[in-house]
């Protein structure tokens, strides 16, 4: 059976394993895609008349909660990719399971705790600019978390298998995916402080 | 990074990161209860922000021991991602639907 070529060695053109640069155009698309709405808020902010305090609508104590949560999550992706590097299986699936725990955490504590709570006030999209642009934002970027969230309880899980096979791809495989959990973690250390504290 | 006392050597950078950036968040609240003009609070919000997106990206996604390649990508990228945020400038120039008495 024909193999796929550059899942593990580099391409001798480029000097990256395919995935590698694969993920870092998909990143820089996300870049643009992101940097669309950040583009947007500028625009809707300066051309507003008023534009309300985040903190004054905003629940900044779990927002702050939700960063950490994110932050650590992002460690813990980091010391699952060095496990591997150790050939440390079990430890891999121990920071594994808590990389994709902190993230569905980070979506319970958005969802209960502050989506909830603003549609019981009746602050929904439509009632301003400011929480217009603050469901599109946070709502596209917690899509990104489940994303990275499924990803990373596959690897967890049946996705793993490929450790027995090649354990080389499956080490280079994780690390895309934290490349990808990453940028997650990236986007939410920018869009915290431009909608709760600005 | 192939062997593991390298890998080892790293684990500990990753550490020393993840306080940076907890401390960081702390500081970003902090200082957003200062009493200053929001130009000066969009200032030092974005410069928290970029320092911990720096040692993200730097460290954790391990861009400081990436291929040019990678670089190139992300220069473009870059490049690009400004245009987009500073292309709203020009709305400033637009006069059309204001009158002016």
């Amino acid at each position: 059976m024909m193999q796929i070529p550059y899942t593990v060695e580099a391409r001798p053109d480029t000097g990256l394993h395919n995935a590698k640069i694969g993920i870092w155009l998909f990143l820089a698309s996300e870049v643009m895609l992101f940097g669309g709405f950040f583009s947007a808020y500028v625009l809707l902010r300066t051309g507003a008349v008023v534009w309300p305090e985040g903190s004054s609508i905003l629940n900044v104590p779990i927002g702050t909660l939700n960063t950490l949560i994110l932050i650590t999550s992002s460690v813990t992706m980091v010391l699952s990719w060095a496990a591997l590097k150790m050939n440390d299986l079990s430890k891999f699936r121990m920071y594994m399971f808590l990389t994709f725990f902190l993230g569905l955490l980070f979506l319970v504590v958005k969802l209960v705790f502050e989506y909830t709570p603003k549609f019981e006030h009746h602050l929904y999209p439509s009632k301003s600019t400011f929480l217009a642009i603050y469901f599109t934002m946070t709502g596209l970027h917690a899509l990104h978390v489940l994303g990275g969230v499924i990803v990373n309880i596959y690897f967890w899980g049946p996705g793993r298998k490929l450790w027995e096979i090649n354990p080389e791809r499956f080490t280079n495989r994780v690390e895309v995916a934290g490349l990808y959990w990453h940028f997650v973690d990236l986007i939410w250390i920018f869009l915290f402080p431009v909608l709760y504290l600005l | 990074m192939d062997n593991i006392e390298n890998v080892q050597k790293y684990v500990r950078r990753y550490l020393t990161v993840f306080g940076a950036l907890a401390v960081l968040t702390v500081i970003t609240v902090g200082a957003s209860f200062l009493q200053v003009g929001i130009i000066t609070a969009i200032t030092i919000a974005m410069i928290i922000a970029a320092t911990k997106g720096s040692l993200v990206v730097g460290v954790f996604m391990h861009l400081i021991t990436e291929k040019k390649l990678v670089f190139i990508v992300l220069s473009l990228t870059l490049f690009l991602f400004l245009v987009l945020m500073f292309i709203t400038l020009f709305t400033f120039g637009n006069q059309v639907g204001i009158h002016v008495s």
